[in-house]
């Protein structure tokens, strides 16, 4: 009978509290209460009484205080204490083993040699001002940074090629919001870099400044001719500016993987990881954002979306040997005659077949005189117009090394917004001299909408 | 008529050796070409064995020795006494939980031990007798282990293996070895105030206990007792696992409980109270990723962390030391005295990080002040597979896995010294000693 009431209780021994069972164990151990237990147990009653007035477990406190040892900290249990005498309101807490325990202390400290560690109860030990200490933020920052880059040496590329970066560019309302974006991406980038960017209209401070806030190693060259207001014709000149881009490299004897960046393209970091495992010609899947402000063109998109709900896609193709198969482009078909003719239209900038940004290339393609260049890639210096995309310099696209897991990852997107072409923008960003009219925020339109 | 004078072939060799000049015979000319490609080969053998073979990876060598990879199989035989199963099988049928809970290392060595090499069907030649008891599998609705009934179905089961085999008289248990993983090891209770009391069992006092729980100086370990990691089901958590090369971006984790809100509401008894400094101090620090919630993603999380802190709770040792040290993590041990799995095999110091319970308000200088080419060398130790392997107990079992470094820690113990045998009628223990309760039968 005695062995299952203990039992019992022992049953929650998790869930239940083990106090219960402190006096229960007691009492089954001496039949006959001795004149100390009586004592204990009246003295027990008297705290629950004070405790129920008082509104706290003062019981703590007086045990605490009297019984504590070394191990325990006196400043910051009481610290603690308060914070918690206002939560625990809670009587039948009160009934504790903690005088039974608080005996055993010195008992144990006889019974135990040579141990620092005491059981029982100790004081929780906080310091004076628990939040974070940002000097050690940093150095923790600074670890978690020694730590990654030891970890990209290990499992991460192996002999990793500086990245070479063509982006052309043109000073307009947009630019340094996507030059910006661009830019930040390749300040993350974990690899040597070049960027090359090549400006329409010859190098201009805006430009200048922009590039410059990035820390990167920068090539800035100018472009004689203006941007032309229509698409095709920008696209073409884009095309000879990313010509001459490749016309540095191969002066200069620059040594690395050449890609792309567009400055309004978004680009991942997944990205600038998987163009270091091309040979010489790779291609990746660009995804493709066509937008459409114009409210009409929303019933034929809808039409459009359900024979294809998928983002377009541009990129090699492969067959299920993972070879390259062939090329997905972009459908122009549902959108002709709609699209953007001019850069300001409002209607939906359409890419061409293949997008620049989609490839990549060793520069030892372009080198004059590198021994161990392939045969199938073209002199540039031999082009006589300009090319649409990169496999232009190729004599057999099927060469191409398809990226991305075979081209089913999207790396980056292809995006053109540009802002109307009668918008204005304050050179470099900078209102100066700071505007004369200021209305005051009582006066304000929208403070009259409101009521 | 050709005068070709041929020098002597041995100083003609000789020459070649060092000038692979001159020689105009095209028989020593081949000869010479051989011997230089033999020393060639020679070399870059000699080359590629000397070459740092992993620089990911570092050897361990604890303070008994490069003894992580030893094969303890020839070194020792164990003999298995053959119990009635309702010392074994039939507590488990009962119960089948106690396969996948962290106590289930003794029903896996028993298991172990049956299919070994070093397993001996012949008493006489054995050096180490193994009693199997599945001591620690009276569970509660909850899952949680009740120790009551455990001292008595031990002495019960000594009685019967000294009542029908000699080997137990002749050492008083000196050389027979029991596992005994529960909370506080022998001393068969979860409350440590009641663990001290009762001490180790008496009948337990002279043989080598297998157990998961060390502290030094206290009473429930014993010298000379092997300490083990907890089971941690070794299937699961190679499921879990992430691409190597995704950066560890969280610098220190923890998921559990700070307050044992059933039994120590107020904190300051369960951990000693370290548990809810951790949290008072640093519940607002963003590199501390720290919660008493368990997402699903536990075992992911912890391969993006920097540092695991493996607090102690009611007892110092927990399963999230075995899963640190199988995640990468390195492990940041807060609890004062702990003595840790395999402690002689495997260098803990320069593995983890150890963490006084009273410098818990400052561990986050603690932590960013070690050097970091010493977290990188801490962490190149715990790639290593030997040291991954050595906290598991996979089924089927591999070489240098838990089961083999406890045969290992067993074969260094012997030989036996010949204090270990008694004369006979010599009786040391005091078979009745202890609580009254623990002296029923079973």
């Amino acid at each position: 009978m005695k062995l299952s009431g203990l039992h019992q209780s022992y049953i929650n021994r998790r869930t239940n509290s083990f106090r219960s069972s402190g006096p229960l164990d007691s009492s089954s151990d001496s039949a006959i209460k001795s004149p100390a237990a009586i004592f204990w147990l009246v003295f027990h009653g008297l705290c629950c009484l004070i405790s129920l007035l008082l509104g706290y477990r003062f019981s703590r406190l007086v045990f605490f205080f009297l019984f504590s040892t070394s191990s325990t900290n006196f400043y910051t249990s009481p610290f603690r204490s308060t914070a918690e005498l206002v939560k625990t309101l809670d009587v039948h807490s009160v009934l504790s083993n903690n005088p039974v325990a608080n005996l055993d202390l010195p008992l144990l400290n006889k019974t135990v040699t040579n141990s620092r560690v005491v059981v029982g109860r100790h004081g929780i030990r906080i310091r004076p001002w628990p939040h974070p200490d940002p000097v050690e933020v940093m150095k923790a920052h600074r670890i978690i940074e020694i730590v990654q880059k030891e970890q990209r040496s290990q499992f991460g590329v192996k002999n990793p090629r500086t990245v070479i970066v063509v982006t052309p560019t043109y000073v307009r309302t947009f630019q340094a919001l996507h030059l910006t974006g661009v830019m930040h991406s390749l300040m993350l980038v974990p690899y040597d870099l070049v960027w090359i960017v090549v400006e329409a209209g010859g190098v201009s401070n805006e430009t200048a400044s922009l590039i410059a806030k990035s820390g990167l190693k920068t090539i800035h060259v100018g472009f004689n001719q203006r941007m032309p207001n229509s698409w095709e014709e920008r696209h073409k000149l884009e095309s000879k500016m990313r010509l001459r881009a490749l016309r540095i490299i191969r002066e200069k004897k620059l040594d690395g993987i050449v890609m792309f960046a567009d400055d309004s393209n978004m680009h991942s970091m997944e990205l600038f990881d998987e163009i270091q495992n091309v040979k010489w010609f790779g291609a990746v899947s660009v995804g493709i954002l066509t937008h459409s402000v114009n409210t009409d063109e929303m019933a034929d998109r809808k039409k459009d979306e359900e024979e294809n709900p998928r983002m377009p896609v541009q990129g090699p193709a492969c067959n299920a040997s993972d070879m390259l198969a062939g090329w997905h482009t972009f459908n122009t078909l549902p959108f002709a005659g709609k699209s953007a003719v001019y850069i300001d239209d409002r209607a939906i900038v359409l890419p061409r077949k293949l997008e620049w940004s989609g490839f990549v290339l060793n520069t030892r393609l372009l080198w004059k005189d590198s021994s161990d260049k392939p045969k199938w890639i073209k002199d540039i210096d031999m082009l006589n117009g300009d090319i649409e995309s990169p496999l232009g310099l190729v004599n057999d696209p099927s060469v191409v090394e398809p990226l991305g897991n075979c081209g089913r990852q999207v790396l980056l997107w292809w995006l053109r917004v540009e802002a109307r072409a009668d918008s204005k923008f304050p050179p470099r960003w900078i209102i100066d001299p700071p505007l004369e009219i200021t209305v005051p925020s009582k006066r304000t339109p929208w403070a009259f909408k409101i009521q | 008529m050709p005068v070709s004078s041929s020098p002597p072939p041995i100083l003609d060799s000789s020459l070649c050796r060092l000038l692979f000049l001159g020689s105009r015979d095209s028989s020593t000319m081949r000869k010479c070409l051989w011997l230089w490609g033999l020393l060639f080969i020679a070399l870059g053998f000699a080359w590629s064995i000397t070459a740092e073979r992993n620089p990911r990876t570092e050897r361990i060598s604890g303070s008994a020795g490069d003894v992580l990879e030893d094969d303890p199989v020839g070194r020792l035989k164990v003999y298995v006494y053959e119990l009635p199963s309702k010392y074994n099988k039939k507590i488990l049928q009962k119960d089948p939980r106690c396969l996948s809970h962290m106590f289930a290392a003794e029903i896996f060595m028993h298991r172990f031990l049956l299919s070994s090499p070093v397993r001996t069907l012949n008493p006489e030649e054995a050096d180490w007798f193994y009693t199997p008891i599945y001591a620690t599998c009276d569970l509660t609705p909850t899952g949680l282990p009740l120790p009551f009934k455990s001292p008595r179905m031990v002495r019960s089961a000594i009685q019967l293996i000294s009542s029908s085999w000699p080997y137990w008289n002749r050492t008083e248990g000196a050389d027979h070895f029991f596992v005994v993983p529960h909370d506080f090891g022998a001393c068969f209770h979860y409350q440590e105030e009641k663990a001290i009391e009762r001490g180790i069992l008496p009948s337990l006092r002279r043989a080598t206990l297998v157990q998961t729980f060390g502290q030094r100086n206290h009473v429930c370990l014993n010298e000379g007792s092997i300490t083990i990691p907890p089971y941690a089901p070794p299937q699961k958590m190679q499921a879990r696992q992430i691409p190597p090369d995704t950066p560890r971006s969280i610098f220190v984790y923890f998921r559990g409980l700070f307050y044992d809100v059933n039994n120590d509401p107020e904190g300051g008894y369960y951990a000693r109270g370290a548990r809810a400094a951790v949290w008072e101090n640093f519940k607002s620090n963003p590199l501390f990723d720290i919660s008493t919630e368990h997402p699903t993603t536990y075992y992911e999380d912890m391969q993006r962390a920097i540092f695991c802190l493996c607090p102690l709770g009611w007892a110092p040792w927990s399963p999230r030391l075995v899963e640190a040290v199988v995640f990468g993590c390195i492990p940041v041990i807060i609890a004062d005295d702990i003595v840790l799995p395999f402690a002689d095999a495997i260098p803990w110091e320069e593995i983890g990080v150890f963490v006084a319970e009273e410098d818990v308000p400052k561990l986050d200088k603690i932590l960013t002040s070690i050097p970091p080419h010493v977290i990188l060398r801490k962490q190149r130790l715990l790639a290593n597979p030997s040291m991954k392997r050595a906290m598991l107990f996979p089924q089927p079992t591999l070489p240098g896995d838990a089961f083999h470094q406890i045969l290992n820690g067993l074969a260094r113990k012997l030989p036996h010294p010949k204090s270990v045998y008694l004369k006979p009628g010599e009786k040391i223990l005091n078979w009745t000693a202890g609580p009254i309760t623990d002296l029923k039968p079973w």
